[in-house]
């Protein structure tokens, strides 16, 4: 009977760490950002429809969120209305990150959706994406006032969603407005 | 037959013949090093696939950094320290060593340790168990014929 105990207990064990791993499974489908806690990339990108810089430090001092989207992503119109909602609530600066766009294809669709933004940097190449660790649109990154990365939301927003892994993560007393 | 299912499978495990980057640096020694750390680097929207064999955008924009990144003189523990810090581990085929990742490599060789010493255990059972060889063999060979009755 006694020899049964050990390979039993074994088993047990492995059952035991399956379980746990495959209710674990859905978050780790998502990968999470490698900049969390870390300082915000620094950048300098054009202006979409303009010929100004934007200076990614001229943000230093404020909470803002960073929403990378491109007019070939088809989550991107799925999250469209909740970014203009989020917009007209005013609650935080948007920045948009147009990741490997066409300029005129970009113009086009703000106009006819809508926009958003507050401004909208132009990333032709995707080399700031790849520094942001970017692996797929949309992404919505969270910025302190201290320029640190505090969430990263990986896939369409909704207000569900904005409201508790953003507003939720907004210290008591944060300014509101735009840029 | 057998020659031609062979050299079907032959052709099908060869990936690197096979990869879907165009590029090549000019420097046979940077270029080398450009082949072997693209496909270490996992492509991180198709995420089974090395940036080397991935046909997406994303894994050519990994690749054109890693190309900047050899041309600028960098080394490949710095080309991989690069991609960790925007990707995170998981962009590295082979995760390296570090105390979060100790159990993923040591439980493994936990598990072989646990298989010997359990498999040596129920050797020595078997063997514990088994009659002993010479009582029994001598009987036989010298009482051929006898049924069991002691000679007399």
């Amino acid at each position: 009977m006694t020899r049964f105990l050990l390979p039993a207990g074994v088993f047990a064990l492995l059952v035991a760490v399956l379980f746990i791993g495959i209710q674990r499974a859905p978050e780790k489908t998502v990968i999470p950002s490698a900049l969390i806690g870390k300082s915000a990339p620094a950048f300098t990108l054009p202006v979409l429809g303009s010929d100004q810089q934007f200076y990614a430090d001229s943000l230093r001092g404020r909470w803002y969120v960073l929403n990378v989207w491109g007019t070939w992503c088809p989550e991107c119109r799925n999250e469209h209305d909740t970014l203009l909602e989020i917009a007209r609530s005013r609650a935080l600066p948007v920045v948009g990150l147009n990741w490997k766009d066409d300029d005129s294809a970009a113009l086009d669709w703000l106009e006819q959706l809508g926009n958003p933004y507050d401004v909208v940097a132009v990333d032709r190449e995707g080399r700031v994406a790849i520094d942001w660790g970017v692996y797929g649109a949309p992404e919505t990154f969270l910025v302190d006032a201290t320029g640190t990365v505090v969430y990263r939301h990986v896939g369409p927003l909704n207000l569900q969603i904005w409201s508790r892994e953003f507003l939720g993560r907004l210290p008591r007393a944060s300014a509101g407005g735009g840029l | 037959m057998i020659v031609l299912m062979l050299l079907a499978m032959l052709l099908m495990v060869m990936p690197r013949a096979q990869a879907i980057d165009p590029v090549e640096l000019e420097d046979p020694g940077l270029q080398e090093r450009y082949r072997d750390l693209s496909h270490e680097l996992r492509c991180m929207q198709c995420q089974n696939q090395s940036i080397a064999d991935s046909p997406v955008g994303l894994a050519g924009d990994l690749r054109r950094e890693v190309r900047e990144l050899l041309l600028a003189g960098k080394t490949d523990a710095e080309i991989r320290t690069h991609m960790r810090e925007r990707y995170g581990d998981f962009i590295l085929f082979r995760p390296q060593f570090s105390t979060r990742n100790a159990w993923l490599w040591l439980t493994p060789l936990l598990l072989l340790l646990i298989g010997l010493i359990a498999a040596l255990r129920v050797v020595r059972q078997r063997a514990a168990l088994a009659p002993t060889d010479n009582s029994l063999s001598d009987e036989t060979s010298g009482d051929s014929g006898s049924s069991g009755r002691s000679a007399s």
